[in-house]
């Protein structure tokens, strides 16, 4: 019986990491802007606001994804801020393991969007795609809605230098 | 005649660019009516609410995860307030072709399904959305009728709770309804809520 037992343990240990998805940590907005206004870094921070169930913000994760590729010895870092509903993110965990993305993915987990968007910026709308830079501890750009692979390279190659 | 030329194409884009730009309604801008297919296939206009105080205005879809969360909330907003005057009038912007969970013969599909008790109306063209300025599903404009014109009170939001119904803390539009019924100033004239897009027609 206790080899049995054994054995069960062995088995779940064993196959666990396997059958487990990738584990998206969650973050206030708080610990979001913390992370990417940082006064006197020079690291170009982006945020990328997405959905799973947002067509246009599938469609231009490969660009981000690139875009990382791209730039792996500039100083850049990408956020994909995920804004599925909490109570979903066993379906965003399996849908970034599928995607294999590489970029680091965040939960906002922010209360009332009626105070947090505008923290953001006070001209979005809260429509998704929206995607803002960060560098030196300031915003440089904000855009609402997809972009092309074309325009966030020529927005990154503006901004990073 | 070339400057005729670049003249033209100068105006053409400024006229191109406002037409973008414009953000639709702001607190207290006089709404226009519109005449919209139903779901019943007959034409509904807001004149034909003639008892009607004013109206929860309403633009959402079938496809959309946050118009779906807010579907039984509208349901009971409309429950709530078309005895008192204030209907919801819902109105699907979005391209069907794009999305075809919000084609017409789906619209009709859904409010049978949740046997809605408003309206729900297809704007083919695109045209009221673009005009009231709504940006994504869901998005709420709460009208006041004034003599003979209906004045825009309230922008935005249904409440602050998208997820979950159970852990709002302000209902936005039922405040701002609940404020006009009583003669009042409405508090919170417009809010902020994370949405699906609406899909424009190329």
């Amino acid at each position: 019986m206790k080899f049995i037992c054994n054995l069960l343990l062995f088995v779940v240990v064993a196959f666990l990491p396997n059958i487990s998805f990738a584990q998206i940590e969650t973050t206030t907005l708080e610990q979001l802007q913390a992370k990417t206004i940082q006064p006197g870094n020079d690291t170009l921070y982006i945020v990328n606001f997405w959905a799973t169930w947002c067509g246009p913000c599938v469609a231009e994760l490969p660009y981000f994804e690139q875009a990382a590729k791209d730039t792996t010895n500039k100083k850049i870092k990408i956020l994909l801020i995920n804004l599925d509903f909490v109570s979903e993110k066993a379906k965003v965990e399996a849908f970034v393991k599928k995607k294999n993305l590489q970029n680091k993915v965040y939960s906002l987990n922010a209360g009332d969007p009626n105070k947090w968007i505008d923290q953001v910026d006070s001209s979005w709308d809260g429509a998704i795609p929206a995607t803002v830079f960060y560098k030196n501890g300031k915003k440089v750009f904000f855009h609402e809605g997809d972009l092309n692979q074309t325009e966030l390279n020529e927005k990154i190659k503006l901004h990073h230098s | 005649m070339k400057k005729i030329i670049v003249f033209l194409a100068l105006s053409i884009s400024i006229v191109f660019a406002s037409f973008i730009t414009d953000g639709g309604y702001q607190i207290g801008d006089k709404a226009i009516d519109f005449k919209l297919k139903n779901i019943d296939d007959k034409t509904f206009s807001l004149a034909d609410k003639k008892d009607a105080k004013g109206f929860i205005v309403v633009f959402t879809c079938n496809h959309c995860p946050y118009a779906m969360k807010y579907e039984d909330r509208i349901i009971a907003l409309n429950n709530k307030y078309s005895k008192l005057g204030y209907p919801v009038v819902a109105i699907n912007p979005n391209d069907a072709v794009a999305y075809p969970d919000d084609s017409f013969a789906n619209m009709k599909k859904r409010a049978k399904e949740k046997s809605f008790t408003f309206p729900y109306l297809v704007d083919e063209t695109q045209e009221i959305a673009k005009t009231y300025g709504a940006s994504k599903t869901p998005h709420v404009f709460v009208l006041k009728k004034e003599n003979a014109d209906l004045i825009v009170k309230y922008i935005g939001a249904i409440d602050d709770n998208t997820d979950n119904a159970s852990a709002v803390t302000v209902k936005y539009v039922e405040q701002a309804v609940d404020a006009l019924l009583a003669g009042k100033e409405v508090p919170t004239t417009t809010t902020k809520a994370i949405g699906c897009g609406i899909k424009w027609k190329k």
